[in-house]
């Protein structure tokens, strides 16, 4: 089979060039060419300043490839295909590749950084102002080229020289009223503006002192500090306030001798906890099958339901006989038209039990959102006036696909319309809207937003806060990753990881069935 | 021949199209070729000289641009002013780590545990001047760990906002507010006792007061006074008692709290007369000004026989990011003009929360004595706390509140609520 494809692409290549070369085509490939490799190129100088040069080599090769693929005549299907897996890989395999990497770390709050930023984090939190210590004025000056200290001492006005070495007495210099020093034998002091482009080293500067260091607190303060907690490569552990912290690098922490940690932390690698965790979590294996349960009854729900009432209306305005189809079919489309994030959140107040528009209006008293029958019924009418529109559009185009032939044929056959649809349309129907129905269950399936805009799960029985009645994986997966120990990435991407796996199985028989199907009906 | 051509064509473009991008870069402008010819070492390095980045979410970024470019004039640097709305928090962080962060962030003092675990922001100097012109709570949330983090300028916390046309005098006990409030009810001339929010999935900070009030807490504290995390006291007797007064308070007893009063009716119906009494913040006082009613705000009064009613405080901050590029000139920012009252009052005209800092709350008095009452509604207060812990605390609380609203076991609810957060802190 390929081989056909090649030899019929290669054989029917040869003559072509010539005839189709015209100036838009030139113009085009350059401009696109162009830009590809601007977008490239502009990638380069970041990746140099970071050092990252396997990326910059990567970056590098596939702008050789793109180049020299575009600029031969030869590999024609490759010129197609190109495109679409660049963006594939981009869009796709990287996400997925880096999802399931960081599955096995403990990125999150707390560990984001390596361990050198969680050192500095560590080292400047504990910087406090030596006790007694003066506020003194600072004064940035230049001596020879390198950067100096003058410091003045607020009460008693005495002028000091801070370097790199330490501090000295100063004789000589002017001080103004503020406390900055105007002028200083045998330096020269900087004005405002000259400090604050050398902004770098005035905080790379620091002058030692007997019981710590002088640094600048801006351009016009210094504070005499001291590292309370100081790391020591030696043990590699951290040490001050009378205590120990030894590096852990299975957790990221520094953890002392009653296993406590210091709060910042870094990123390492976990294996299979992440993994361990989702299985092992009580919340999430007690109520697992309870929650999978309801999920897939949204989803089925919102697909059936949704198509069932979009098909309607589609075979409704699709009879010939209807009048005025362009004014229903654009009434039809608003609420797919308007934004579903604020939709929600107008059904959600809609549905309030003293101030909805729903008991309003019906007369009823119903706490809609606060008990779980009702609630579920809720969130799947919600969806269903958001996701009918779809399979309306969809519906009609397919719809158009099926000549009006095949039914006047049945009718002429004796079936009624009942039968003609049943055996002749939905069939064909079928064929062409099972793929969408697929993606739709999926979409559905993972559907967060129909969820936590309207009930944000809720209501939650009271003795399990964490598992709500309209809550599907997605959205109490999410609350644990991120809502009560802040930011878990690690363990959120393991947590897709499994839902990735329940959808990807589940579309998978669903597409085996289908195709099975095509086979009946083609 | 002519494809050859062609190429060299193309490539000829790709060049001159390749400069043209750099030449437009915003960010680099001089700083990218130089970083290829004069070492990479270098390059990051220049980059933040002159130059300061203020993260602010957009009501205040028009009120900081005059002061940031003064600054900048002072200082011959560019200062530039982004607006930031969405998950600000989580974007800083996020930003922060990947080195394209701001100098200078703004946020709720709240933040702060989480940021210090993260290594974000760096611990601000101020001098015991600069500390003397905040009031001591505003000092107190911005300090984690004896350390100060930042500097307020904003400090907000619920009061009693009651429509004075109904109930002239301020309620001396919360069963007089309830009382008053039933009473107006089945008068007909309101149609809520009390507008403070619940929703389906409650509401701890508006709630908190009460809680408070009826003997409840959240942490224990340590040594050193700071809410102890290893001490979870959402289960403890005391809060089983307070979440029992809350049910009192709920849907079968006084009514006065209900799940259907969330976060977006409760100004509203106050503003439409719906109720007499409102729990709220500065916030909602666009609202209720703008409907014409007459108000006053006091502090929430507290039980007959109970606790102070301490809401709590939440302060809006500067903080100086650890991996800025601009240290020294955020620092300078943060300490020297965040404490400057022209700017706490420029910041107050754009979003009125009252001033932190005590003289610019007093410039604003007299335009606006709201904002000291609700500085006083606040003064004994429990600044949120800051800790990472926290977040742990606000749903399953929440979710609490709401089963006892509806009338459910405050026991069951007040120990799955425990729980709950116990297994997520692992303690």
């Amino acid at each position: 089979m390929t081989l056909d494809v090649r030899e019929a692409a290669e054989t029917r290549e040869a003559p072509r060039p010539r005839r189709e070369v015209t100036t838009a085509f030139v113009v085009s490939r350059i401009a696109v060419l162009a830009v590809t490799a601007a977008v490239l190129l502009y990638a380069a100088p970041p990746l140099v300043a970071s050092r990252s040069w396997a990326a910059l080599a990567v970056l590098a090769v596939t702008a050789a490839v793109l180049a020299f693929l575009y600029l031969t005549r030869r590999f024609i299907p490759a010129k197609y295909l190109i495109p679409g897996t660049v963006f594939l890989i981009a869009f796709q395999v990287f996400p997925v590749l880096y999802t399931v990497s960081t599955a096995f770390t403990n990125f999150g709050d707390g560990h984001r950084g390596d361990k050198a930023s969680a050192i500095t984090a560590i080292e400047t939190g504990s910087v406090r102002q030596a006790p007694g210590s003066p506020e003194y004025s600072l004064t940035v000056a230049l001596r020879d080229g390198e950067m100096v200290f003058l410091l003045v001492d607020p009460k008693t006005k005495q002028v000091s020289l801070g370097t790199g070495e330490g501090l000295t007495g100063l004789s000589g210099a002017q001080v103004g009223v503020t406390g900055k020093v105007l002028s200083a034998p045998g330096l020269t002091v900087l004005k405002a503006p000259e400090a604050a482009a050398r902004a770098q080293e005035v905080s790379a500067l620091a002058v030692p002192t007997r019981g710590g260091v002088i640094k600048a607190n801006g351009l016009s303060r210094a504070v005499e500090g001291r590292a309370a907690l100081t790391y020591d490569a030696a043990c590699d552990c951290v040490k001050g306030e009378g205590d120990v912290w030894k590096a852990d690098e299975s957790q990221g922490y520094f953890v002392n001798a009653k296993g406590e940690h210091l709060a910042q932390g870094w990123q390492v690698n976990v294996g299979f906890a992440n993994f361990a965790r989702v299985l092992t979590n009580p919340t999430i294996s007690g109520y697992f099958a309870g929650v999978f349960g309801w999920n897939l009854v949204f989803a089925l729900a919102s697909v059936a339901g949704t198509f069932a009432l979009g098909m309607s209306v589609a075979l409704a305005l699709h009879h010939p006989r209807m009048r005025g189809t362009k004014a229903y079919r654009i009434a039809l489309i608003l609420p797919y038209a308007m934004p579903a994030f604020a939709m929600l959140l107008v059904w959600r107040d809609m549905f309030n039990r003293d101030f909805g528009l729903i008991n309003q209006f019906f007369g009823l008293d119903v706490d809609w959102l606060g008990q779980p029958s009702t609630a579920r019924l809720a969130v799947i009418l919600v969806n269903l006036w958001l996701g009918f529109p779809y399979m309306f559009l969809v519906t009609t185009g397919a719809l158009q696909a099926i000549p009006r032939e095949l039914t006047e044929a049945a009718s002429i056959d004796g079936a009624t319309p009942w039968k003609a649809f049943r055996s002749v349309t939905l069939p064909l129907l079928l064929v062409a809207l099972t793929p969408l129905l697929i993606s739709s269950f999926a979409f559905n399936f993972n559907n967060f937003n129909a969820i936590a805009l309207t009930t944000e799960g809720g209501p939650f029985p009271a003795e399990s806060p964490q598992v709500g009645s309209t809550d599907l994986l997605i959205t109490y997966t999410f609350r644990l990753a991120f809502g009560t120990g802040g930011a878990q990435f690690g363990f959120a991407a393991a947590i897709s990881v499994f839902i990735f796996a329940i959808v990807a199985v589940i579309s998978a028989v669903a597409f085996r069935r289908t195709r099975r199907q095509e086979e009946v009906y083609a | 021949m002519r494809m050859r051509a062609l190429g060299v064509a193309a490539l000829a473009t790709l060049a001159f199209s390749a400069t043209a991008c750099g030449d437009n870069g915003t960010a680099q402008p001089s700083a990218a070729p130089s970083a290829a010819s004069s070492g990479p070492a270098s390059a990051p390095a220049d980059k933040g000289n002159g130059k300061l980045v203020i993260w602010a979410d957009p009501s205040r970024v028009t009120a900081l641009k005059p002061f940031a470019d003064q600054f900048g004039t002072e200082n011959g640097v560019t200062v530039e002013v982004k607006e930031i709305s969405k998950d600000n928090q989580q974007t800083f962080l996020t930003a922060s780590q990947q080195g394209s962060g701001p100098d200078i962030m703004i946020g709720a003092h709240d933040w702060i545990g989480n940021l210090v675990q993260n290594g974000a922001i760096d611990p601000v100097t101020l001098t015991e001047e600069q500390k003397a012109a905040f009031p001591p709570i505003a000092i107190k949330a911005v300090t984690f760990d004896g350390q100060i983090y930042g500097a307020p300028y904003a400090v907000e916390n619920v009061a009693l906002i009651r429509n004075t046309k109904l109930v002239p005098d301020a309620p001396a006990t919360f069963d007089e507010v309830v009382e008053k409030g039933k009473e107006l009810k089945k008068a007909g001339k309101v149609k809520e006792v009390l507008c403070l929010p619940v929703t389906q999935k409650g509401d701890a900070y508006h709630v908190y007061p009460l809680f408070a009030s009826a003997g409840g807490s959240l942490f224990g504290s340590t040594a050193s006074g700071d809410p102890d995390p290893k001490k979870v006291l959402v289960g403890s007797p005391e809060s089983i008692k307070a979440f029992g007064k809350l049910k009192d308070l709920g849907e079968k007893g006084d009514g006065a709290l209900k799940t259907s009063i969330t976060n977006e009716n409760y100004i509203v119906n106050f503003a439409a007369g719906k109720c007499a009494f409102l729990v709220s913040g500065p916030w909602a006082m666009a609202d209720v000004k703008k409907s014409g009613l007459s108000y006053d705000v006091t502090p929430v009064p507290a039980f007959k026989d109970g606790k102070p009613a301490t809401p709590f405080v939440g302060v809006q901050t500067f903080f100086v990011a650890s991996k800025g590029k601009s240290k020294a000139l955020a620092q300078e920012f943060v300490a020297n003009y965040v404490t400057n009252k022209d700017v706490a009052k420029a910041l107050y005209d754009a979003d009125p929360r009252p001033p932190a800092l005590t003289a610019a709350l007093q410039d604003v008095q007299a335009s606006d004595p709201d904002a000291v009452k609700f500085m006083d509604a606040g003064k004994d207060g429990l600044p949120m706390p800051a800790i990472p812990e926290m977040q742990a605390i606000w749903e399953p609380f929440g979710i609490a509140e709401t089963a006892v609203v509806k009338g459910g076991d405050a026991d069951k609810a007040a120990t799955a609520g425990q729980k709950a957060i116990d297994g997520s802190l692992k303690n």
